[in-house]
């Protein structure tokens, strides 16, 4: 009989963070941001079908990095709470605190208990409506939850592209100038990202009642080549303004 | 309400009924077997669906029964069943509006698990499940007798589906009607319908089955005028669901009425169903 070897409990936690820091920052990153009409959430990813950025209510988005099958799982968890809730209550008494909570609550109890933590890190996202204001949850691998009011920043070398993504912050900015500032944000100096390496979605105030809409493509290209921000650091290509094209009312961007 | 995570050999993948049962919310109660209420249950009556050149136009009257008696007079009977199809219900009308609500949020459901939207056809065999588990109920009276329509976005056209109490659906070729006056109000689309109608002569023709059914049927409510009150109209096309505003649908109701007076007033014959304005 062989007897187990004696580890400090700060040593397991230690270990664990680490283990699930590691696979995060492995990850390509994500902004998620408050805008004039909603919020907005950037993301890199060259996928065209693995989502990171999904819908789960009629005013709720989830957003996830980290690894794939582990976020996706709570993704799908996150739609059944909702619509099971607003099946047996009522649409309205859906809401996103109450689902960040039960998120952080299962992320929390696996860092403590399970042999494994998970490799993610997440955000729930509500846009405001009657005055209410947005809100944005960011839940990380062991359960801590962030309540944020402007934006959040999830994945690898979030500290970084906060940094540079708070210089010149502001909520007022429209879809293509929120969209520019998020990109080049995710960028950095040294790099250019084009519409095939990113994700953009949407939560709309004035969407109707389902307010989640994937920007396409084309559209995404449009506000690419839109003017940079004055004080820009170079790399506007200084195409047209794009004048805000919109598709109409696509609420789930599927053809 | 704990994190509604499922080990995979027990997921319940998007299936929103089948999440239900699991989850202790229950979807439909069960009636005590011979208990006799079907009379003093509500029931909610005709409604219509016919296709024209762009997609689908559906109707239902307003009135729900209990019995011989007038339950209700502006009860909703068609509804949204997603972006691109309606649904409209007749027979035990508790048991119908719940049946419309987990269609709904199922459809819906789907499409934020999957990643895409059921087909059409997916779509009509999903009611058709709902409608046969309902059976049980059916044979005490308790019948719900959907009607099914909307745009095809992969064929680009407007499809309608009716069914029976056992779940049974079957694709129609122009129109439907159903529910205690559906047999008139079949036969007054039937004398109107053509290929190609546009979308005001088919709103026209589904206004006229709702007044040609409620003037022959007791369970049917026509156009209430003192009220304020008119049947619901809806259209689906490639834009999508739409209804018919409140305001169009009473304008062509005054204008039938006003067109069945005159043409009684000299020779004392009305006038039924004929051509559309």
């Amino acid at each position: 009989m062989t007897m187990p070897f004696y580890v400090a409990p700060e040593q397991v936690m230690k270990d664990r963070a680490e283990y699930a820091q590691k696979g995060i920052a492995r990850g390509r990153a994500l902004i998620a941001t408050v805008y004039a009409d909603g919020v907005l959430i950037v993301a890199e990813n060259p996928s065209r079908s693995l989502h990171k950025i999904s819908e789960i209510y009629d005013r709720i988005a989830f957003a996830g990095v980290g690894k794939y099958n582990e976020y996706d799982q709570l993704r799908v968890a996150g739609v059944r709470h909702a619509d099971t809730k607003g099946f047996a209550y009522s649409r309205e008494d859906v809401d996103a605190r109450s689902l960040a909570n039960l998120y952080a609550q299962f992320l929390g109890n696996v860092f403590t208990h399970e042999m494994k933590p998970l490799e993610v890190e997440i955000l729930v996202a509500e846009v405001g409506s009657n005055g209410k204001p947005d809100q944005l949850y960011h839940i990380a691998y062991e359960g801590t939850i962030t309540d944020e009011d402007r934006f959040a920043v999830l994945g690898g070398d979030a500290e970084t592209i906060a940094q540079r993504f708070a210089d010149g912050w502001r909520g007022d900015r429209d879809l293509p100038d929120a969209v520019r500032a998020a990109v080049r944000a995710l960028a950095g100096p040294e790099r250019t990202l084009g519409p095939d390496d990113l994700e953009v979605a949407l939560l709309g105030r004035e969407n109707g009642r389902r307010a989640f809409r994937r920007v396409a493509d084309g559209e995404l290209a449009g506000i690419l080549s839109g003017p940079d921000e004055p004080a820009g650091d170079g790399q506007a290509s200084g195409g047209a303004r794009s004048g805000g094209e919109q598709l109409p009312g696509a609420s789930d961007g599927s053809p | 309400m704990a994190l509604p995570l499922f080990p995979p050999t027990e997921d319940p993948g998007p299936d929103f009924s089948s999440l239900l049962r699991r989850s202790a919310v229950p979807a439909f109660p069960a009636v005590p077997q011979g208990a006799d209420i079907a009379a003093s249950v509500r029931h909610a009556t005709t409604v219509v669906a016919l296709r024209f050149a762009d997609g689908i136009v559906m109707a239902g009257d307003r009135r729900a029964t209990e019995g011989h008696a007038i339950a209700h007079r502006a009860m909703e009977k068609v509804f949204p069943a997603d972006r691109y199809s309606a649904v409209a219900i007749a027979g035990a009308a508790g048991f119908a509006v719940e049946m419309v609500r987990l269609f709904q949020t199922q459809l819906e459901h789907y499409e934020k698990v999957e990643g895409v939207t059921l087909s059409l056809e997916g779509k009509a065999n999903q009611l058709a499940q709902m409608v046969r588990q309902q059976l049980p109920l059916a044979m005490q009276g308790l019948a719900v007798v959907p009607l099914f329509a909307g745009y095809d976005t992969s064929r680009g056209v407007g499809r309608i589906y009716s069914y029976d109490v056992t779940g049974g659906h079957y694709e129609e070729a122009d129109y439907q009607a159903t529910g205690s006056g559906g047999r008139d109000a079949r036969t007054t689309i039937k004398l109107g319908f053509r290929e190609g109608l546009s979308r005001e002569e088919a709103v026209e023709l589904a206004i006229q089955a709702l007044y040609e059914a409620a003037d022959e049927d007791s369970g049917t409510g026509g156009p209430d005028v003192v009220r304020g009150i008119y049947p619901t109209v809806a259209v689906v096309t490639a834009d999508g669901y739409a209804e018919v505003p409140e305001q169009e649908v009473a304008d062509r109701f005054g204008a039938l009425v006003e067109r069945k007076r005159m043409g009684r007033t000299p020779n004392g014959s009305a006038s039924g169903g004929g051509e559309p304005a």
